[in-house]
């Protein structure tokens, strides 16, 4: 792959809770994002997983620094983004942009449709003509699937579908080097998730763009991602090339995941071995010690309970945190299929 | 086989400041006994209203037409004191939402319990029993402790088992699931189709499943009905649906779906355009301005369900889709004459 964009190191995002006091608050911190590291290149998309509670979003957002980090490294472009002032950080926003899950709430009800888009160019080009505005405008807008005659339209007399593409022209008309995907197609009907999925491709191809594309959509990323990172309490548990997350995951949680996910071929989804974990996500307030993801392993025995596992290659280019890693095989998973 | 369900020509519509918004139009099938069925469709296909409608539940501007019987019993039009013997004892219904559908103030106790007062004429004692052992069968961790607990201290996925739990009381002899794992983790939701999986060997009940997702679908259901525009598309066992799809709109939803089993892909199939609009439904087949192979007859004639092979059927007028031409026999509505009845 060719040269790094981004890279993001021991990033924490801690909320303080109140949990308690009277006069004087308690508070318990909230790790939603707890010492993640990874790196973009130029041109890559990075897929995001994980289920609701894992801090994908969270972990979208500090990236962005629309959400202050606790902790931690965030370097854009070679320069550092945590810790430096606001006008620095605005200013790189021109490269770095986001589209929402939810179409319809993402964008201002009461903006017509071209100053949605042209907002953008309005704050980082206050001089440019409103004509040449517009012209861009339109021009973009033709480009995501919108009849640029629309641009005095709202956004209500649009679906949602066409919504996601008002979102994604407003995120590309600074033409970015990166944008961050937070579950784009999650709210979409199945016809329309296509469509999305192959303009995002598309406008990656034709602008050398990165993604960060978190989705708890293991089928979706699977299509769209290069590299694929698995995050389970804030924690990442694997991150690896796409095709090895697939077909050789190497975390005990990553291998629940994938076997979870139904498939829509009869054939296999009726005969498939599933490994169903038990119980339900832990509180991120009070995460079990050693390895978060202990208490629902079906591997995890009490060295889990004592030492944190270490995010660490144990393949070329496949990182994994487990001290029970390893390729599954029928024996060594205890809860397969029905009981 | 004997039908717990038969619905005939079934029409569901709502009356709106903006005009009539036609939901559902004029669907006919049968549930038998023991049979999981699968409805397939996206937001606005009408699939939720249909069952809604049968069940008595429609919004306040909907009305429904045609004929819906439970065992021969006529459910359309019947008053609501009737309805209500058959409602939560007979048929059961299971929605997707489990923290609107069970009541935020009460304990599950009383709520699981109550449906067995008021239909079964239980004892408090006995229902309570029953409760747990509805809990115990659903796979709830200290289910005693749960019967004092209200619904906001549970997780997502224990609300969705005891929504489960609550609508098998009283062993229906149908239930109705609408998106009963929409809202949940990858991971609750494998444990949920594990245990309706599990239920549909155990439980005698005849299962509708109500979903937008294809995967879940392919895992529990026998036969499955393709929804479109209030209208069913193509039906047949769940093989024929997914191995040899015979309408386009089920074609193309299967084509456009990123397999999980498959790498990057240069492009997903699309389907063109947007879903339609209920309001304006084009009057021939509600499909026609997103199919690749629309011609004159699709915008004339609106294509009735004819048989593919027996069980297998799609209203669609293509020969099929290997030899995409006009087939003259296939029966149809001309749309004039269609307007006229209507």
């Amino acid at each position: 792959m060719s040269k790094e964009l981004l890279r993001v190191e021991g990033l924490k995002v801690h909320f303080p809770i109140r949990t308690g006091g009277i006069l004087i608050g308690q508070y318990t911190p909230l790790k939603a994002v707890d010492g993640v590291s990874f790196t973009l290149n130029e041109g890559e998309t990075l897929g995001i997983v994980g289920e609701s509670g894992c801090g994908k979003s969270t972990l979208g957002r500090a990236v962005l620094q629309l959400i202050k980090p606790t902790d931690g490294k965030v370097v854009f472009m070679g320069s550092e983004l945590t810790g430096v002032g606001a006008e620095v950080i605005r200013q790189k926003r021109a490269d770095m942009q986001i589209v929402f899950q939810d179409p319809l709430a993402s964008l201002n009800p009461r903006m017509t449709v071209g100053d949605i888009i042209g907002e953008p160019l309005t704050v980082f080009f206050p001089k440019m003509k409103a004509e040449e505005r517009k012209a861009k405008v339109r021009a973009l807008m033709a480009k995501v699937g919108l009849l640029p005659q629309m641009i005095n339209r709202y956004p209500h007399e649009f679906s949602g579908g066409q919504c996601q593409r008002i979102g994604i022209a407003r995120a590309m008309i600074l033409n970015p080097k990166l944008v961050i995907c937070d579950e784009p197609v999650s709210a979409l009907d199945v016809s329309i998730q296509a469509q999305i999925v192959n303009l995002l491709m598309d406008l990656q191809k034709e602008f050398g763009l990165s993604l960060l594309f978190i989705s708890h959509d293991l089928s979706v990323v699977r299509h769209v991602s290069h590299r694929v990172m698995v995050l389970y309490l804030g924690k990442v548990m694997e991150i690896a090339e796409r095709d090895a997350i697939y077909e050789a995951p190497l975390h005990p949680y990553t291998q629940a995941l994938i076997s979870a996910v139904p498939v829509p071929d009869p054939d296999i989804e009726k005969n498939k071995q599933r490994i169903v974990l038990g119980g339900d996500l832990p509180s991120p307030m009070k995460p079990p010690s050693g390895c978060v993801f202990r208490t629902r392993c079906p591997k995890a025995s009490d060295i889990c309970a004592k030492e944190v596992p270490v995010l660490e290659e144990k393949m070329p280019g496949h990182r994994v945190a487990c001290h029970h890693w390893g390729i599954p095989d029928a024996a060594a998973v205890p809860t397969v299929g029905h009981h | 086989m004997t039908a717990v369900l038969e619905v005939r020509d079934l029409k569901v519509r709502f009356a709106t400041p903006d005009g009539e918004v036609s939901a559902v139009n004029g669907v006919s099938f049968d549930v038998n006994e023991g049979e999981c069925v699968g409805i397939v469709g996206e937001s606005g296909s009408g699939k939720s209203q249909l069952f809604m409608s049968v069940m008595g539940l429609l919004a306040k501007n909907g009305r429904t037409l045609g004929s819906a019987k439970y065992r021969g019993t006529e459910l359309v039009g019947m008053p609501v004191k009737d309805l209500n013997k058959i409602r939560g004892d007979k048929i059961a219904m299971i929605f997707q939402d489990s923290m609107t559908g069970l009541t935020p103030h009460l304990r599950i106790g009383k709520q699981m319990t109550e449906v067995l007062v008021q239909h079964k004429g239980m004892g408090e004692a006995a229902a309570v029993k029953r409760a747990l052992e509805m809990l115990n069968l659903v796979r709830i961790p200290e289910a005693a402790r749960r019967l004092a607990q209200y619904p906001h201290e549970l997780s997502g996925g224990m609300r969705q088992r005891i929504m489960i739990a609550m609508a098998l009381l009283c062993e229906p002899e149908l239930l109705i699931a609408d998106e009963p794992t929409t809202a949940l983790d990858v991971t609750v939701q494998a444990q949920i189709l594990d245990l309706m999986a599990d239920l549909k060997r155990v439980t005698k009940a005849a299962i509708v499943l109500i979903t937008h997702d294809l995967g879940t679908v392919a895992g529990l259901c026998d036969k499955v009905q393709v929804m479109y525009g209030g209208r069913f598309m193509e039906t047949g066992s769940v093989q024929e649906i997914f191995y040899q799809p015979a309408h386009p709109y089920t074609a193309g939803l299967l084509a456009s779906m990123p397999r999980l089993t498959e790498g990057r892909r240069e492009k997903l199939y699309a389907i063109p355009g947007q879903p339609p609009n209920l309001q304006r439904l084009p009057k021939a087949c509600p499909f026609q301005e997103r199919c690749d192979y629309v011609h004159e007859r699709c915008v004339d004639e609106l294509p009735l369900l004819r048989d593919v092979t027996p069980g297998h059927a799609k209203a669609c007028h293509l020969l099929s889709l290997a030899n995409p031409v006009s087939d003259p026999k296939a029966p149809s509505l001309k749309v004039a004459t269609e307007a006229r009845s209507a």
